[in-house]
């Protein structure tokens, strides 16, 4: 694998064609991120951090600049050498964990292995080892309603990590929780990033981007500040307020 | 890769087992009227073909003109310009295999005490080879029993059923017709039926001169009312015509515009016509079936649609995490397949069962033909590839970014 920045994007823009016209959502973003970073994007709606997500993740791709992924420009491959980009080189966590509802904890942690050719057996294998990863070997066989949210945010990440990626992309992934389970959520991002596994995380909440060691700041289509966490003025954390006795936590959302 | 596929595909359908069922219904109605329609549709041409073989193969019956005595006019058949010596003629034709000429009539046949009434054909033993007929037991008389006018007889199933009691063996009793006492020398093969619906095992073969002078009577020694030419083969067929027509004018010295004093009877034409309806009944209950399975076809292509959209979010997920368009169509087309071809299997086993149930229940002859079973199979595969194309097509067009936003 190349040395060098995970991520590296030079002039990157993105319109879309609305009604209206072209509409600019990032006017040309310049970023490079380096192996084993912990880096927080954080933005108002609107401020273009989805699409820089979506480019980032290879979801989309971008109408200007170039975006080098493990050293490879990846701004202009067709849709299925992006597809494959996904599958080996990052993993993804949503905020509304996307497990396939219909399916084991063991087989949505190794969904992944199907769409790299990896066999029954061995994907099985790989399933339990991530499932015990997070903590999670002894549901490996239960369906996703089974489990509370933050379980469900666990085993989203175990899947995330099963191809061994090079990068994690992880979009409000305590959305969905309760902050005491978000934090839970937090802190095993805080170890794999110990680990030396490069994140990227989208949040709104400035108490979840604590977490990381790099703010990123965008605001209509710009990136507005990029500082170390540890530079930034101390933000007012909010207090950890414990779940009452007997409450589990819920996947409810809490739309934001 | 293609293993997971399947398995996903398997998984699929057992999670919604009902709306699977269903879907599977249409194609286990159309994929069963398929088979049990053509199983009738085989079964019924298979029935004619098996009629048309006891008639004997390229056969032309060919019977003397009519008659006319004081302004009436007789039927063919019933009058004298057929000579033996007409068939020993044709018989020395090109491409003529068997003739036979042939004197028959209904007579009542007496054994002891029971009394039956049959068909008597007199004949030479040629005919037996032209109509393929075989002989169950005994043996069949020769060219010296017509020559020297034997009383020997052979006779058939029916009249076997009709006059002997069941064991008793017929060979060698003595039968009377009319008055005339005849040994049995020989029992007949079974036939069945002919296409007008008469059994054709009622009847009792004697030798033509014997026919002539003990039975029938003929006022023209030597005359006969028919002969049966057989053709080597079905293309020598018309050939045969041509050539027994223009020996027969020549023999019975014909002027020119003399119209033909016999008739030529070509009985191929007559199961040709039988063979024809039938297998036009065949195609129809066929073409018939073919459209229940062209609307399974779309019932699957609908639910697979709704599965689509139903699914947008996984489809999203699936995207993400690195399916490619290729694999994300595979998978809906995989599913497709397998319920159209689940539906088959099962229609396959109630349109077999119901072949043999409606055999059971009916007699109708069924035949349950490979080839059908295989075309079933084949098209079935085919429906769900064609109507599962589009809604799989559409699911793998689906923008990532969009399908993982859809609620």
């Amino acid at each position: 694998m190349a040395d060098g920045p995970v991520i590296r994007v030079v002039g990157l823009g993105k319109s879309y064609v609305t009604a209206a016209g072209l509409f600019p959502a990032l006017k040309g973003v310049d970023l490079s991120i380096e192996r084993g970073e912990f880096v927080a994007i954080m933005g108002p709606s609107g401020s273009g951090k989805s699409t820089f997500m979506n480019l980032l993740g290879c979801l989309d791709t971008p109408t200007m600049g170039d975006y080098y992924l493990v050293g490879r420009n990846v701004a202009h491959m067709p849709g299925d050498e992006l597809a494959v980009l996904r599958n080996r080189t990052i993993g993804f966590v949503f905020q509304g964990y996307n497990l396939l509802p219909r399916m084991s904890l063991e087989d949505n942690v190794a969904l992944p292995l199907v769409y790299s050719g990896i066999t029954r057996e061995a994907r099985r294998e790989k399933g339990r080892q991530m499932l015990a990863r997070v903590g999670l070997e002894a549901y490996a066989n239960s369906l996703p309603a089974r489990i509370s949210g933050g379980q469900q945010q666990r085993v989203a990440i175990a899947r995330a990590l099963i191809n061994a990626p090079s990068l994690i992309l992880a979009d409000e992934p305590t959305g969905n929780l309760d902050s005491h389970t978000g934090e839970e959520i937090m802190a095993l991002f805080n170890q794999l990033n110990d680990e030396g596994i490069t994140i990227v995380l989208v949040t709104h909440e400035a108490d979840i981007a604590a977490h990381a060691r790099r703010q990123v700041r965008f605001l209509d289509g710009h990136i507005v500040s990029d500082l170390l966490t540890s530079e930034l003025p101390q933000a007012p954390v909010s207090p950890v307020i414990p779940a009452p006795p007997g409450l589990t936590p819920t996947s409810e959302a809490r739309r934001c | 890769m293609l293993a997971a596929m399947l398995g996903e595909a398997w998984h699929a359908m057992g999670s919604n087992r009902m709306r699977t069922a269903l879907t599977m219904l249409g194609m286990v109605i159309g994929v069963g009227s398929v088979v049990l329609m053509m199983a009738i549709g085989q079964g019924a041409q298979y029935a004619v073909a098996q009629t048309i073989s006891t008639m004997g193969s390229n056969l032309y019956v060919v019977i003397a003109g009519s008659t006319q005595a004081a302004g009436v006019r007789s039927g063919g058949g019933f009058g004298f310009t057929l000579r033996v010596a007409d068939a020993e003629a044709i018989a020395e034709l090109d491409d003529v295999t068997y003739v036979a000429p042939v004197h028959q009539g209904t007579q009542q046949l007496v054994y002891g005490a029971k009394n039956w009434s049959a068909v008597v054909v007199g004949t030479t033993p040629e005919y037996l080879d032209a109509r393929a007929w075989s002989v169950l037991d005994g043996y069949v008389f020769g060219d010296s029993d017509v020559r020297s006018a034997t009383r020997v007889a052979l006779i058939g199933k029916t009249v076997v059923d009709n006059l002997f009691e069941a064991g008793e063996d017929p060979i060698g009793k003595t039968i009377r017709v009319r008055q005339t006492p005849f040994v049995v020398i020989g029992t007949l093969g079974a036939k069945g039926q002919n296409l007008d619906g008469r059994d054709q095992d009622d009847t009792i073969i004697i030798p033509l001169t014997t026919a002539q002078r003990k039975v029938f009577g003929v006022p023209f020694a030597g005359s006969v009312r028919s002969i049966i030419v057989q053709a080597s083969s079905a293309e020598a067929m018309p050939a045969v015509e041509k050539s027994v027509t223009a020996l027969l004018r020549q023999r019975h010295r014909l002027r020119e515009d003399a119209e033909n004093d016999f008739y030529i009877r070509n009985l191929a034409a007559a199961a040709d016509s039988a063979a024809e309806t039938t297998r036009v009944m065949s195609l129809l209950l066929g073409a018939i079936a073919s459209v229940s399975l062209l609307v399974g076809g779309i019932g699957i292509m609908n639910i697979m649609l709704v599965s689509v959209t139903e699914r947008t979010r996984e489809i999203g997920i699936r995207m993400a995490i690195g399916a490619r368009q290729k694999d994300i169509l595979m998978q809906f087309l995989l599913e497709a397949i397998m319920i159209s071809i689940a539906g088959c299997l099962i229609g396959l086993v109630l349109g077999i069962g119901g072949a043999l149930l409606t055999n059971a229940i009916t007699d109708m002859v069924i035949v349950i033909s490979g080839g059908s079973v295989i075309v079933a199979f084949t098209v079935a595969a085919g429906v769900g590839v064609f109507f599962g194309f589009y809604p799989a097509r559409k699911a793998a067009a689906l923008d990532p970014i969009e399908a993982l936003r859809y609620q």
